[in-house]
């Protein structure tokens, strides 16, 4: 019923709708638009001269990928190891496919092959940075995606274990591209030799840390269980064979020995399959794209985007790889503006201080001044009171002789006039 | 297309089934895996009756309470759902703009609108360009249709309209309904729905148009286009035709179906929004409506795909250009800075100095002052010793005179006199 109880919020267990509304038609929506658009994928094949990919590249596709006019790598004698492609579109149940095949002529073909998978990873980092820089532009068109989806490892049938080339190439590639190692020509090995030898190369893969493309688990039983059956088998064991066999009234691609057929398209061949259990292709196909984008994309750009925006330095914390480099350009401008504000600030605060200083110098200099001038003045006054105190005393002086004079002046004149008028006097 | 692509390739024919035909499949496994997720922006006026048709859209009854008239501004209210229905889960989010059209004023209602379908453009275009991004994983909340209620006058498009909508059609997918159609009759509906067409015409509106490149749905949705706008009636209420319970609204003079198309384009619109096109709803707004502000966002931060030499820029040189740019800026600002600190510092030092100097001027001329006073002393000072010498003089003289008269002669009454005197 439609309660409020019933009114779904996330986090709860999805809503099953009544009546019809439709979006169970989205797959099918889904399924229409990537038919039109078509799929591609990049396969990357690489091994030794004479390992038998060109043969097991006909037959996964059923078609004369490598012809006479389109010679394998093995044909293609090259001095160096080179990467080469070639691209072909396949049309299957309405479905297209564009099948870029990449090979590599001349690996491990030489005397010296130390450092033959640099070629390889260059070609694989070009993709990718294709692949970055078309994302990143400002006008995007539809992006083609030529990044390498996945890439066979032959590793030849020596029975024995890896070989030093198979481990180098492996530790180089494994973060980059999806590997799948594959046993070459697996009809010169016995059932039990085959066994070993896959033991002994995936403990080597172990021990190594070599990580190969992992084929994911599923909720689908019928698939899981042939995931399985594929994880026990690891690595697969091919025989390529273009060639049609007659067997129990059966015809059936195998190779045909003096001591019998080698064929095997159907699980009970323990240890050699063939093309038809390659099946990754009816199954994986995607997934293998989905990791290539996810996993082995994403770290390149990764590492790319680190380097530019940190400029080689050393990450401060990992917290700005959550960040996109536009925006921790931001922050550091921040900061740097900070910086400067703080510096803008500082700057102040000295020249305030100075200027305060400067000044306190000028009024203590004008204040001794000061007390110096009025020293002066007071010494000149008391100079002055000085010079009047003497002065009225000379005055007093003058003054008073000149009265002394004066008496003695009228003494001469008295006893001038007569001696008489001075007995008169007495 | 990946035929376009595949120029220089060369098509080769296959002898058997090699089996990639089953990628479309396994694609298509995937996404019903990770689960789809489609986002709903309602705008119309309250009370046209949006979420009761979304309700009824969805078959069920979403969260919420029926809005009030008296909103002061257009508010974005969002809810998600998981939804399921057979094998297929989806995460619906619904947007509803509560308030739209209540104010007085309305200039600015369709601002909050575009303002929230941008940030949902903005939060997937920072994830973009993390570092460490997750996209795969990422919840997308970029709104993938708008539905547009228009209110059933009969007449034409309210002005609000227009310029919302003409605001809106570059940003996102504009399907334009008229809301609570069955309060128009048959003969007006048809003529509303011209006048509606032309006035979005005529207002160079672009609406959604379903797509007619895929020949499998080609004839469908060129049909449907013809239709626009949708006249739609949403319930959820149910009544009890023949034998059947259908949705639908009873009046006294009739009832109406909701699912019946003589009554309304209901299903029309379930059809194309959901069953046949929701997928490509989903992907114009991402190659589509999200490029463009994409685009934008950049050109206005400055990048360009070209140098000025029109040579294609890698993505590290963007970023070094970019980050050279803002270094020259910052080491610009604080030269300028310093600069006018040098400048500060040898205006207060001359000011200062200035100062100083007229500071001593002011004591050399007390200085001055003082050096003539003491002039002016001494001066005195030998004015007063020198009548101190003339008295002096002039007292020794008159001793000598008087010493003389007294030896001359009367020297006893002199000395009587004196005796006397003393």
């Amino acid at each position: 019923g439609k309660t409020k109880a019933d009114a779904a919020v996330s986090d709860r267990q999805p809503k099953t709708l009544e009546a019809y509304v439709g979006f169970a038609n989205l797959p099918n929506q889904v399924y229409r638009k990537s038919v039109k658009r078509g799929f591609e994928f990049t396969l990357m094949v690489v091994g030794e001269s004479g390992l038998g990919k060109s043969t097991l590249i006909n037959s996964l596709f059923l078609t004369d990928l490598y012809s006479p006019e389109y010679p394998g790598p093995s044909h293609r004698i090259k001095q160096t190891v080179q990467v080469e492609q070639s691209k072909v579109l396949i049309k299957e149940g309405g479905v297209q496919l564009l099948l870029t095949i990449v090979d590599t002529p001349g690996f491990g073909d030489a005397v010296d092959n130390s450092g033959c998978w640099k070629s390889v990873t260059d070609y694989i980092d070009s993709k990718f940075e294709d692949f970055l820089n078309a994302e990143s532009r400002v006008n995007r068109r539809q992006m083609p995606d030529s990044r390498v989806h996945c890439c066979l490892y032959f590793i030849a049938p020596s029975g024995h274990g890896l070989k030093p080339l198979d481990t180098e190439f492996m530790k180089y590639l494994h973060e980059k591209v999806n590997i799948i190692p594959l046993i070459a020509k697996a009809d010169t090995l016995t059932p039990e030799e085959c066994q070993q030898f896959k033991r002994q190369i995936m403990k080597e893969i172990q021990e190594n840390e070599i990580k190969i493309y992992e084929f994911p688990e599923t909720e689908d039983e019928e698939e899981m269980k042939l995931v399985k059956k594929i994880k026990d088998r690891l690595p697969l064991a091919v025989v390529g064979s273009n060639t049609i066999i007659e067997v129990d009234g059966k015809r059936v691609r195998g190779r045909k020995y003096p001591w019998g057929v080698a064929e095997g398209e159907s699980f009970k061949s323990e240890f050699v399959l063939f093309r038809n259990p390659l099946f990754i292709f009816r199954t994986h196909m995607q997934d293998l794209k989905d990791v290539t984008n996810n996993v082995h994309y994403e770290n390149f750009r990764s590492g790319k985007l680190a380097a530019v925006t940190c400029n080689g330095m050393e990450n401060k914390h990992n917290g700005q790889l959550t960040k996109s480099p536009l925006a921790q350009m931001e922050e550091e401008r921040q900061e740097n503006m900070g910086r400067i504000k703080k510096m803008e600030q500082e700057m102040e605060n000295v020249f305030e201080m100075k200027v305060k200083e400067k000044l306190q110098k000028l009024r203590d200099s004008e204040a001794e001044l000061q007390k110096r001038h009025d020293q002066m003045n007071r010494s000149i006054l008391a100079q002055h009171r000085d010079l009047e105190e003497k002065r009225r005393q000379l005055e007093e002086e003058i003054a008073t002789w000149e009265t002394q004079q004066r008496i003695l002046e009228q003494q001469k004149l008295e006893t001038l006039k007569g001696g008489n008028k001075k007995k008169k006097i007495f | 297309m990946v035929e376009d692509e595949g120029e220089g390739a060369r098509a080769v024919p296959l002898s058997g089934h090699v089996g990639f035909d089953s990628m479309p499949d396994q694609l298509v496994n995937k996404s019903v895996n990770h689960g789809f997720c489609f986002n709903i922006l309602c705008v119309g006026e309250t009370g046209l009756g949006k979420s009761t048709l979304m309700d009824t859209l969805f078959n069920t009854k979403f969260e919420g309470e029926p809005t009030q008239h008296n909103q002061p501004g257009v508010t974005l209210k969002s809810n998600t759902y998981e939804l399921q229905e057979s094998n297929v889960r989806l995460k619906l989010t619904m947007v509803n703009t509560v308030g739209f059209g209540d104010q007085i004023n309305k200039e600015d209602s369709y601002k909050s609108i575009v303002e929230f379908i941008d940030a949902q453009f903005e939060a997937y275009l920072q994830e973009e360009l993390k570092i460490k991004r997750t996209l795969h994983s990422y919840h997308d909340t970029r709104i993938h249709a708008c539905l547009y209620f228009i209110a059933p006058t009969g007449h034409s498009l309210k002005s609000l309209d227009l310029v919302t909508m003409k605001k809106l059609d570059s940003k996102v997918n504009i399907i334009p309904i008229i809301a609570k159609s069955d309060a128009i009759s048959k003969s007006e509906l048809a003529k509303f729905k011209i006048k509606i067409t032309s006035e979005l015409v005529s207002n160079g509106v672009q609406i959604y148009q379903f797509p007619t490149d895929d020949e499998s749905v080609a004839e469908i949705n060129s049909t449907m286009n013809s239709h626009l706008p949708f006249a739609v009636v949403g319930s959820t209420e149910e009544v009890k035709i023949g034998n059947k319970m259908v949705k639908a609204r009873q009046y006294p003079w009739g009832t109406v179906q909701v699912e019946n198309e003589n009554h309304c384009d209901f299903v029309k619109l379930r059809e194309m929004l959901i069953r046949v096109n929701m997928e490509d709803l989903r992907e114009q707004t991402h190659t589509r409506h999200y490029e463009l502000y994409r685009r934008c966002k950049l050109e206005e931060m400055g990048f360009k795909d070209t140098d000025p030499d029109s040579k294609p820029f890698s993505l590290q040189e963007t970023y070094e250009a970019k980050r050279n740019e803002f270094m020259g800026e910052l080491q610009k600002k604080e030269e300028e800075m310093r600069q006018m600190f040098v400048q500060r510092v040898k205006e207060k030092e001359a000011e200062l100095k200035e100062a100083e100097k007229e500071l001593h001027e002011k004591f050399d001329r007390l200085k001055k002052l003082h050096q003539d006073e003491k002039k002016k002393l001494e001066e005195k000072k030998k004015a007063l010793d020198d009548e101190v010498n003339t008295f002096k003089q002039k007292k020794t003289a008159a001793e000598l005179l008087l010493n003389q008269a007294q030896q001359a002669g009367g020297s006893t009454t002199l000395k009587r006199d004196k005796e006397r005197k003393n």
